[in-house]
């Protein structure tokens, strides 16, 4: 299962690479949101998977799977939700404001800068 | 640390403490604080001249980079004396006249004694480190605070100019000099100055000598402003009057010539240092005589002058190399080059001092520095006559003038020269006295219109006019006591001969010490008819009539061509490097972040490839592998089909729709992987995500009916398929055997007995690790800021805008909310619910009323207000009945 899940983490990591490289506000933020999957994902392989049962005392099991990865997951979860609110708000903003979600028409910083000294 | 140490950084601590102490008296100048400093320095160092004399030096370590083997080791002998005092003594006089002479406001001057002092720290810490390294990092340390002083006036374009004209040539040399020193390094194997005299002859015939030799004379040149690196100097004048007469004529540009001189026993005895060295100062001496006469402006004169005369003890200093492939008689008689070089040192910060104030003295009176302005100042500034008449005489080798016994030491060296026979020295030799006597010409020519331009003539109309008078006493001071110095050095030579310049001179050359001579230094007005006394009778008698038809020849120097100068080569050169720089550097620095999260990528995949590739450690063997079962298969296909989809999703909702599908797989993998917490906190989430995705788009309209494939770039696909299997191979890589034993162990033991808890994951994230759960809160509150900022500007913003439109009428009003209608997709002001109503001009409006509670702020706004308290509960409520299932 192991090496499923390590192509699968690959297949992930392509995908949400590939989103954030886009033009697209939005798919930049859905990219960066399949991305923590695979971070997810990976972290979960790394422990090895399946080892025991769930990690909760007191039912009788003697074997447990790898706690610490879940309790980072779970922070990363949290957080990453936060992230994509910020964005996703961020991303509306900017539409809002600038009437497109097109990284490239967006007027940057350094293309004004650059406007100003030419 | 000893007492020298603190001699030493006492300038630097005085600059830190100087704004407190204006501040604690106020009305005292700061330069006093500057001076008074200087003089205290001064006698505390003459206090070891005695020492110095009976030969021997004293020397104070103090370990600074020890891991290194650097260290701050202070060194004083002889010449690191001479320079000390110099640099102290100068100093001294420098401040005292700006305290006359700098009266501009409180802060700036704050700024130039600052920068003085800590120049005048540097310019210590140069001479009397011992260590190579600590001498290069004063090196530059003097570049940086002489680049601040030339800058002085930043508001100045040609001052700006000036500054980082100097800057760029000094600290070019000063890369140089530091390779050369590693150079050394390499050869040697120590950067202590006093080691490397001993590792002696075997560096002359390492490879690696001629590189360093030339890297070292590089930074000697640029600093000592040599042909053709003297570019920088003229310009530099733009600095106030002190700092020219401080850093670029007594002291800093006297840097070069030390560290010649301090070297002079590691390089001495190399045809290519005596050739380099020598002809390079006689070039320098020619041109820089030859260009001052042109000069209209005092301080262009004196800046052409220094240039020259810095060339005439260069030139001497090469010459006083030869001492090094003699004995006897003869090495003594080339030691005594290095004798004139020392002496024309001191006679030079004498009377160049004494010029460059009664320069500042003219400027500040009348106003000018041009001499066709100038003239007839001689009887309304008597003061100031006398003492640039004594400076020029002294600079023009006059006697009774100390100037005049180290011209004609120096002539006489250059007449040796020939009958030296080294070096191929037979055919060339005639040049040097040549080349000698028509500099001194010009040489002299300068001094007298120095002097005859600005004091004698007709008084011009333009300064008839205005007050003249002679200058405050506190400003006629110091180059009183320069002009007496440059007179007494020349009456009674013996002073500085015995006490300063043997030691110096036995220090640059110890070989003479340590063969049991005594360099001869008596140093004597009347010489006897010697052919350097001939040569000076005709420099005189050239110079004379020379300066008296001036002004006809003069003329000539429009003649030469103008284009060919270093100086337009330089402008050049500094075009041609922005214009590369600009174009290279716009060639990635393209402005798309996007770009940027590529060569991110790219580096990232380049040192863990590389790392993968190979490091022996990792093998790609696999310790066990989890039994998967069927429906577990099918969860692992749906997600990778459904993260593959959603590139080629071309409606964004389809797109949200799939990752929201990825979420959910992610849930039920959750489950499958024993994660309870993990599935329930995940499947909150995705909830709320994919109904704020949705909600967001909702409020979109042409966003969601846009249908819009991605369109297919290859590098970002090569970029992102590399990551991808990178990744893979870095899951899989890390299924090898562990050689070590998981942390995890401890917290699976320690949770019930330390922390009371049966969930181990809430355990870890409540008691262990309470302090990155406190974090991660921090994040989401930061992150619900920025969100609610987000919002709350936007109101505030349409709020100053309807403002603003108030005052041009209801038409202008009206026409303005159009406008920002078109830009924003709905209307300002916040009060008027109906313009407000987010996806105004829907087809189906009712769909706005369905939101009562929407007060004309943003859709965003309340859909994350609504959401907010979801998603702090979202974890916490996973936790709390992860706590239930505890009891």
């Amino acid at each position: 299962m192991e090496v499923v899940v390590a192509i699968i983490v690959g297949v992930l990591f392509a995908v949400g690479i590939y989103l954030i490289l886009t033009q697209d506000v939005l798919r930049i933020v859905l990219g960066t949101s399949i991305l923590t999957h695979a971070v997810h994902l990976l972290l979960m392989a790394m422990s090895m998977l399946k080892t025991g049962s769930a990690p909760l005392l007191g039912r009788g099991k003697e074997t447990f799977v790898d706690p610490l990865p879940q309790a980072l997951i779970l922070t990363s979860i949290v957080i990453n939700f936060g992230i994509t609110a910020f964005f996703l708000v961020l991303a509306y903003r900017a539409y809002q404001k600038l009437d497109t979600t097109d990284m490239d028409r967006m007027p940057s910083e350094s293309s004004r800068h650059r406007g100003q000294s030419r | 640390m000893s007492l020298l140490h603190l001699l030493t950084l006492s300038p630097f601590v005085l600059a830190a403490a100087l704004p407190l102490l204006g501040k604690a008296a106020p009305r005292l100048h700061k330069g006093w604080f500057a001076a008074v400093l200087s003089a205290v320095l001064f006698a505390a160092l003459l206090g070891y001249s005695a020492d110095i004399r009976a030969g021997s030096p004293i020397i104070e370590s103090f370990a600074w980079i020890p891991s290194l083997g650097i260290s701050f080791t202070v060194y004083l002998d002889g010449l690191s004396l001479l320079f000390a005092l110099l640099i102290t003594g100068m100093g001294a006089l420098v401040a005292l006249y700006s305290v006359a002479y700098m009266n501009s406001s409180e802060e700036s001057l704050n700024r130039f004694y600052v920068l003085l002092l800590i120049f005048m720290g540097a310019m210590l810490g140069l001479v009397l480190s011992d260590n190579l390294l600590t001498l290069y990092g004063f090196w530059e340390l003097t570049s940086i605070a002489s680049f601040l002083l030339i800058g002085y006036n930043h508001r100045n374009q040609r001052s700006r100019y000036g500054a980082l004209k100097s800057l760029l040539i000094t600290m070019t040399g000063g890369l140089g000099l530091l390779s050369g020193f590693i150079l050394l390094y390499v050869m040697s194997g120590t950067y202590r100055i006093r080691e490397l005299f001993e590792a002696g002859a075997p560096l002359i015939s390492h490879p690696l000598f001629l590189p360093a030799m030339i890297l070292i004379l590089l930074g000697a040149f640029t600093k000592s402003a040599q042909y053709p690196f003297h570019i920088w100097l003229p310009d530099a004048m733009e600095a106030p009057t002190p700092v020219s007469a401080y850093l670029h004529s007594a002291t800093m540009v006297k840097a070069g010539l030390y560290l010649v001189a301090r070297l002079t026993p590691v390089f001495a005895g190399a045809p290519e240092w005596f050739w380099i060295v020598s002809l390079g100062g006689l070039v320098t001496l020619l041109y820089g005589s030859l260009g001052a006469v042109k000069q209209t402006d005092l301080k262009g004169i004196l800046a052409y002058s220094t240039i020259s005369q810095l060339g005439l003890m260069m030139s001497l200093l090469g010459i006083a190399s030869l001492a090094g492939i003699f004995d006897g008689e003869e090495r003594l008689l080339y030691a005594a080059a290095g004798t004139a070089a020392l002496f024309h040192l001191l006679n030079h910060a004498a009377f160049k001092g004494t010029l460059f104030m009664a320069a500042g003295i003219v400027d500040h009176e009348t106003g000018t520095r041009d001499i066709r302005k100038l003239g007839g100042l001689a009887r309304i500034m008597p003061l100031t006559f006398t003492v640039s008449l004594f400076g020029a005489l002294s600079m023009a080798g006059l006697p009774p003038f100390g100037g005049f016994i180290s011209k004609e030491m120096f002539l006489e060296s250059m007449i040796e020269t020939m009958h030296a026979g080294v070096f191929r020295l037979q055919t060339w030799a005639v040049l040097f006295p040549v080349i000698a006597w028509i500099a001194s010409v010009f040489t002299f020519v300068y001094s007298a219109l120095f002097v005859v331009r600005t004091f004698f003539g007709p008084l011009k109309e333009e300064l008839r006019s205005r007050n003249i008078h002679e200058a405050p006493p506190l400003m006629t001071i110091p180059p009183l006591l320069l002009s007496a110095l440059a007179l007494a050095l020349g009456l009674f030579p013996g002073l500085a001969a015995y006490s300063l310049i043997r030691p110096a001179a036995e220090a640059m050359m110890p070989i003479i010490p340590a063969s049991g001579e005594r360099l001869p230094a008596e140093l004597k007005l009347w010489h006897g008819f010697t052919p350097a006394l001939w040569m000076t009778v005709g420099i005189v008698a050239a110079g004379s009539v020379l300066t008296l038809t001036a002004r006809r020849w003069v003329k000539g120097y429009d003649l030469l061509p103008r284009g060919l100068s270093i100086n337009r080569f330089y402008d050049a050169s500094l075009r041609f490097f922005e214009r590369i720089t600009v174009r290279v550097t716009s060639l990635y620095m393209n402005g798309s972040s996007r770009s940027y999260v590529k060569y991110i990528l790219g580096f990232m995949l380049l040192v863990l490839g590389f790392i993968l590739f190979r490091s022996t450690d990792v093998t790609f063997q696999v310790r066990a592998y989890a039994v998967i079962r069927p429906y577990e298969w099918m969860i692992l296909l749906g997600l990778a089909a459904a993260a593959l989809a959603v590139p080629f999703a071309k409606s964004r909702t389809v797109a949200i729709i799939l990752t929201g599908t990825i979420g959910y797989l992610m849930t039920l993998m959750f489950v499958f992987l024993r994660a309870p917490d993990l599935a329930l906190t995940q499947m909150v989430v995705e909830s709320i995500s994919v109904t704020l995705f949705l909600l967001c788009f909702y409020h979109l309209p042409k966003l969601r009916t846009e249908r819009r494939a991605v369109r297919f770039r290859l590098p970002n696909f090569l970029v992102s398929v590399a990551v991808g299997a990178l990744m893979t191979l870095i899951a899989l890589a890390v299924l090898d055997t562990n050689p070590f034993d998981p942390v995890s162990d401890y917290y699976v033991r320690e949770s019930y007995e330390s922390a009371g808890g049966k969930n181990i994951v809430n355990v870890i994230l409540v008691d262990f690790r309470g302090f990155d759960t406190m974090l991660e809160i921090m994040v989401l509150g930061v992150a619900s800021l920025g969100i609610y900022n987000m919002i709350k500007l936007r109101r505030k913003a349409t709020d100053v805008g309807s403002r603003h439109v108030e005052h041009e009428g209801e038409e202008a009003r009206k026409e303005a909310s159009v406008l920002r209608e078109a830009q924003y997709g709905y209307d300002g002001p916040v009060e008027d619910l109906d313009a407000s109503k987010p996806g105004a001009g829907l087809p189906g409006d009712d769909q706005a009323d369905s939101l009562p509670d929407l007060d004309g702020s943003s859709p965003a706004e309340h859909s994350d207000r609504r959401e907010q308290p979801e998603e702090d509960q979202g974890p916490a409520d996973s936790r709390a009945k992860g706590g239930e299932r505890d009891a």
